[in-house]
């Protein structure tokens, strides 16, 4: 199909529709955030800002603590992913090598627990977290998400351990190291790339997580990026500040599409082993 | 080797931390919730109930078909190498990765009824008579404006588990198929669409069990409005909940909607097997 000339220009012409349609509503919002105010909700719509104003984005970072919501979001990210990483390597190692009785039983409960939505445990993990002290804490947010984000982690990484080849670690043993020490000093430089893969994934859900941010936290203090941004209105409903938004969505966004692009190959595997594998 | 055979059971200490975890912050909420559920006779009265549940089927249906489409479509560009690819599959990536949350305000701005660029597109192109178009407060097109902003963000998913079936294909057999004289529609019918079967089914599961538990899109989007005619059960029992304080009723649409998830999943499952089956 590709090898006329025709051919080939109608398949760049699919790839740039393709990337098109998936860049255009982000494309949008960094658009209307460099408008000058009054052409936001200017009628008809401007396509192009008459100049580039970056008013909104100081705004956002000057009438609203959008900050204190970033440095939020970042630190519940880098928790979760430490602990969900630390946990889900154990975890996964065992279920992989250590043949556990009742191994295969558990890894599926834990698939099974985690198809199931948010929604089905939001009413308990609130009382749970009231209960703890937990509630609009930075802490109980990493809590949830570590349960939430583990049945993930560990069946990509154990997809990998499962593909490594065993010689290495009965030499290890064979060395005289405990298995702790294989896993940490054998197994876990070999797997470097499906650790980076497990914690890609994780600091991303745990960025984009809304339902249990939105219920277990109602104060600034402690409110992540995403339920910030569902929050920003004006002084009326009438009077929604959408250059503002468009700002605060290009902050907020920018560091996933980075991620993206840096590490697209990686999150393919992933997503890939995490899905298919089960 | 000595370690696989004896002390089976003392490696559950390296899974112990995760599968704790899971099960205070998963498990212990997830059965709390149906200890909470109560007043189930309500659900027969209840007006609000079958509304809900039927937006809710229709969204899962309409978005897993359309991302399906989309998906394959998508999967078939972006699978074979071609220069930019790395690229392409990145932008490609990018709604999948970016907050459903934030990117829900996105859309609100998109379908705003006085300034929001699709009226404007649409009324450039011709096919509305005014730009401006209250999307948002009209049941049916709130419900497509939703379907849209859903299938912008999973299609990527979508079409990175199809890449990893068509890549599972051996391509000896396009080349038989092409020597026996097949054109590449026909190739695609009877080699690409019967050997994709088993990843078609996992994905469209998978998809179907997300999208019936969506929450974040539609409460951001639309707020299940206009007058809760987008609710889906997700959005409705968080209502119940923590609008109106009715904990058992809340819970007991939480229940009545993990019991339609694994209604629904066993029903897919069915037709998977029985389609195979022939």
């Amino acid at each position: 199909m590709r090898s006329t000339l025709r051919g080939r220009a109608l398949f760049a012409l699919a790839v740039a529709a393709v990337a098109a349609w998936s860049l255009a509503p982000f494309l949008w919002q960094a658009i209307t955030s460099l408008k000058p105010a009054a052409e936001v909700a200017a009628v008809p719509v401007r396509y192009w800002p008459s100049v580039l104003d970056f008013s909104s984005y100081a705004q956002v970072f000057k009438a609203r603590p959008f900050a204190t919501y970033i440095w939020n979001s970042f630190v519940v990210g880098v928790g979760t992913t430490a602990l969900t990483t630390a946990l889900g390597v154990c975890a996964a190692y065992a279920f992989s090598r250590l043949g556990l009785p009742g191994g295969r039983a558990a890894l599926i409960g834990i698939l099974g627990l985690s198809l199931f939505p948010g929604t089905v445990l939001i009413v308990p993990l609130k009382m749970l977290a009231t209960k703890a002290g937990l509630l609009n804490t930075r802490t109980g947010l990493v809590i949830a998400y570590t349960a939430l984000n583990l049945p993930f982690a560990i069946w990509v990484l154990k997809a990998f351990f499962d593909r490594l080849p065993r010689d290495v670690e009965e030499a290890a043993w064979l060395d005289g190291l405990s298995r702790w020490q294989t896993l940490w000093r054998i197994v876990l430089p070999l797997s470097a790339p499906a650790v980076a893969t497990t914690a890609i994934l994780v600091f991303i859900f745990s960025w984009n997580e809304f339902l249990i941010a939105q219920t277990l936290v109602s104060r600034d203090a402690a409110r992540t990026v995403p339920v910030g941004i569902a929050m920003l209105s004006g002084v009326t409903v009438y009077e929604v500040p959408w250059g503002q938004i468009a700002a605060a969505v290009v902050v907020t966004t920018l560091p996933v599409v980075a991620m993206v692009l840096a590490f697209q190959r990686r999150i393919v595997e992933g997503l890939t082993a995490g899905a298919v594998k089960g | 080797m000595r370690d696989h055979s004896r002390a089976g059971a003392v490696n559950w200490l390296y899974a112990a931390p995760a599968m704790l975890v899971m099960a205070v912050v998963g498990l212990l909420p997830i059965g709390y919730t149906f200890g909470l559920a109560g007043e189930y006779h309500r659900l027969a009265l209840d007006t609000r109930f079958w509304p809900v549940v039927r937006t809710t089927l229709s969204l899962t249906a309409v978005t897993v078909a359309l991302e399906l489409v989309l998906g394959l479509a998508v999967a078939l560009v972006l699978w074979s190498p071609f220069p930019g690819r790395g690229l392409a599959r990145a932008a490609v990536l990018i709604p999948w990765a970016l907050p459903t949350a934030v990117m829900a305000m996105a859309w609100r701005w998109i379908f705003n009824a006085d300034s929001g660029v699709m009226g404007d597109l649409l009324f450039r192109l011709g096919l509305v008579a005014s730009p401006q178009v209250p999307w948002l407060a009209d049941a049916t097109s709130a419900f497509w404006a939703i379907v849209l902003a859903d299938v912008w963000k999973t299609t990527p998913f979508m079409a990175v588990l199809l890449m990893s079936g068509l890549a599972a294909i051996p391509d000896e057999l396009y080349e038989a198929a092409a020597l026996d004289g097949a054109g590449p529609v026909r190739r695609f019918l009877v080699v690409t669409l019967p050997l994709l079967k088993p990843t078609i089914v996992v994905a469209v599961i998978f998809r179907a069990i997300q999208t019936f538990g969506l929450f974040d899109l539609v409460f951001v989007l639309t707020g299940g409005g206009p007058g809760g005619r987008t609710q889906t059960i997700a959005v409705y029992a968080y209502d119940v909940v923590f609008r109106y304080q009715e904990l058992a009723y809340g819970c007991a649409l939480v229940v009545a909607m993990a019991l339609c998830l694994v209604l629904m999943t066993g029903l897919m499952l069915g037709a998977a097997r029985g389609g195979s089956g022939r």
